[in-house]
């Protein structure tokens, strides 16, 4: 089968204008709320809950959500719930529980600020500039997937796509700052939901429901020589890397994955962080990744479960629905296309179509906005100071977070065309940035918990991890791979059954060496804040966030005792 | 304070549901069967402008009480 082509017509072309003028019209009214540059950044701490928990988990929605989510779907079948119900809850309610006080209530703008105050300057320094440029390259890959898909499904010219894509996210956030980016990242969360629904419930019933599905994928499994179930159980056929599609075995999913990958993105990643961080209470602030927790869970459904019944009936044709890749394996990031195209007529192809534009918007704004804060407070505003400059006026810091703004997105576009011309400068970015994320939650792990971390225990043990991740990077390939970037350009001293457990594996080697390292150095090393500077920001140093006289359903604790009691179900549902 | 999100999420899906609604009732139901035969227009029209009401009737009823 050929590329599925999309042919648009007046009313999906209406449809999509009319989004745009929805998402264009919030940056214009909220324009005239932004007065000061904590507006801009911080949406001067005022979004209620509800906004900032579905901006929170919009924001994650990037390229990879409803594509690759449904091509990991279609190609590992309902494993890869895993990097929802292992990889992404038990972070987010940990972050709600534990970490949220803290960076809520130091008043840090930002998780690098946050590095700041509880370490010192070199640490934040090292977490900005890397933070900073990785969301540069994010972004970029995120306009770069976008104008591809859109080029290969309805023949539209690539740098339109690029500069018409671009234009949008620039204009809403050069208008309206983070609220605008959060305002519209929830509008995107709807259309996503709503675009999308309908489109499970047409496969679902097409296939002939659950049972019927479950029965097709025997076949899918077994004639790759797999245990039947493979494709429907998540978890029984973990226990050797050998019998499950993703390569991979039980430690390495929850170790690396459910807990130095999961923690290290939700916890740490100023991209999500920030959503949470301009709540309008502490309360809130700590709801939000409860909230996000929620529709998080379910997701699967929604972009997990089109991949499986796309597999199933791609296999009980004889290979006729997905179209072949190069290497002679189906094409599963056209998943969501071939489905879209197969089932929706005019009209709710319009629907689905802008929600998937949506999704690849939605993660580019997110890392815009988290670029121009971290730029203008953690890079510029920390540069003058040093250097002992006077302090200039707030509408300054304005002026420079539009300015960051506009340089994010052309930065971008040139990480786009990048990505296009050279695919190995992204794989080897992604890579790095890797090394650099893997070991950070250890660093806030020991800050927060332990007020005996120092400056330099975490520095050196952050800079000790991300060496330690590059290190075993040299030693570790996994099969069929060439020493290379895919690793072992020391020595592939040792062998993973896929990519995806040599990742996992190297997360869990920068963590330890980072935890290990900043344990040590700061035993050897003085403190360099007294208990009273770290009041607020370590959590034997702390009190306690005050006995909440709220509503059950707004308690935190209760919030994220229910969520966790679900996911365990739905783990146990499909065990 | 910022304007109510609720407000332009349910206009903008009462705009979206409302023109499915009519569009599903203008046109030729044969393209319908790739839908497996459910007038998909008719029926997801009618529920989002049944969302986006919903949506709309909150944010008022909030801007009454305040």
């Amino acid at each position: 089968m050929q590329h599925p082509t999309l042919s648009l017509g007046t009313i999906d072309y209406a449809i999509l204008v009319i989004y745009f003028l929805f998402v264009l019209g919030i940056g214009w009214i909220l324009k005239r709320k932004v007065k000061g540059s904590s507006d801009f950044f911080m949406s001067g701490r005022s979004i209620p809950a509800w906004v900032t928990g579905l901006a929170f988990l919009s924001a994650n929605l990037g390229a990879q959500e409803v594509i690759g989510m449904a091509a990991s779907g279609a190609k590992y079948g309902i494993m890869t719930s895993h990097f929802y119900w292992v990889g992404a809850i038990p972070a987010m309610v940990f972050l709600a529980i534990f970490m949220m006080p803290f960076y809520y209530g130091s008043k840090a703008r930002s998780v690098p600020e946050y590095l700041k105050l509880r370490f010192d300057e070199k640490t934040r320094g090292f977490n900005a500039i890397s933070f900073a440029v990785m969301t540069v390259f994010s972004s970029g890959i995120s306009l770069h997937a976008l104008a591809r898909l859109l080029e290969l499904l309805l023949g539209w010219d690539y740098n339109f796509c690029i500069f018409v894509s671009a234009s949008i996210v620039l204009v809403y956030i050069f208008l309206g700052g983070l609220t605008s980016a959060i305002y519209n990242e929830v509008l995107q969360f709807f259309m996503i939901v709503l675009g999308f629904a309908p489109l499970v419930y047409l496969a679902l019933k097409d296939v002939g429901g659950w049972d019927v599905l479950k029965q097709k994928l025997i076949p899918v499994a077994t004639s790759q020589g797999f245990a039947p179930g493979t494709w429907v159980n998540s978890w029984q056929h973990v226990g050797t890397p050998s019998s499950n599609p993703m390569g991979v075995e039980w430690f390495g999913m929850v170790m690396g994955l459910g807990f130095v990958l999961s923690f290290g993105y939700w916890c740490t990643d100023f991209l999500v962080v920030q959503r949470a961080m301009v709540a309008n209470s502490m309360s809130a602030a700590r709801r939000t990744p409860l909230i996000a927790a929620f529709p998080k869970m379910l997701f699967p459904i929604l972009v997990i479960l089109p991949g499986m019944i796309a597999i199933a009936m791609h296999q009980a044709s004889g290979g006729h629905l997905l179209p072949m890749g190069a290497d002679g394996s189906p094409d599963y990031n056209m998943t969501i296309p071939v489905l879209l195209a197969r089932y929706f007529p005019a009209g709710l192809l319009g629907l689905g179509f802008t929600a998937l534009m949506a999704s690849f918007m939605s993660g580019m704004a997110g890392n815009v906005t988290a670029f121009n804060t971290v730029w203008t407070y953690d890079i510029y505003q920390t540069l003058r100071r040093s250097s002992g400059k006077a302090e200039l006026p707030d509408s300054h810091y304005l002026a420079m977070g539009r300015f960051a703004t506009v340089a994010g997105i052309i930065l971008s576009i040139g990480a786009a065309y990048l990505a296009r011309q050279f695919n190995n400068i992204m794989d080897m970015l992604q890579l790095v940035f890797g090394f650099v994320n893997a070991p950070l939650f250890a660093t806030f792990l020991l800050g927060m918990f332990w007020k005996r971390t120092t400056g330099h225990g975490a520095f050196w043990g952050l800079l000790g991890g991300t060496l330690g991740a590059a290190l075993f990077h040299g030693f570790a390939l996994s099969q069929g791979a060439h020493p290379g970037i895919k690793g072992g350009w020391i020595t592939p001293e040792f062998m993973f059954h896929s990519e995806m457990a040599q990742n996992f594996w190297m997360a869990i080697v920068a963590w330890s060496s980072c935890f290990v390292l900043t344990f040590i150095i700061s035993l050897a090393t003085k403190r360099n804040k007294t208990d009273a500077e770290l009041t607020g920001l370590v959590y034997s140093l702390t009190e306690r966030p005050k006995a909440e006289i709220e509503a059950w359903y707004k308690r935190p604790l209760v919030l994220g005792i229910i969520v966790l009691a679900a996911t365990l179900i739905l783990n146990i549902l499909f065990w | 304070m910022n304007f109510d999100l609720r407000l332009p999420i349910g206009l903008m899906f009462s705009l979206f549901g409302a023109i499915l609604v009519v569009y599903g009732f203008l046109s030729d139901k044969a393209q319908y069967a790739r839908s497996l035969g459910y007038n998909v227009n008719l029926d997801w029209g009618l529920f989002l402008l049944g969302f986006g009401a919903l949506m709309l009737v909150l944010a008022l009823k909030s801007r009454k009480d305040s």
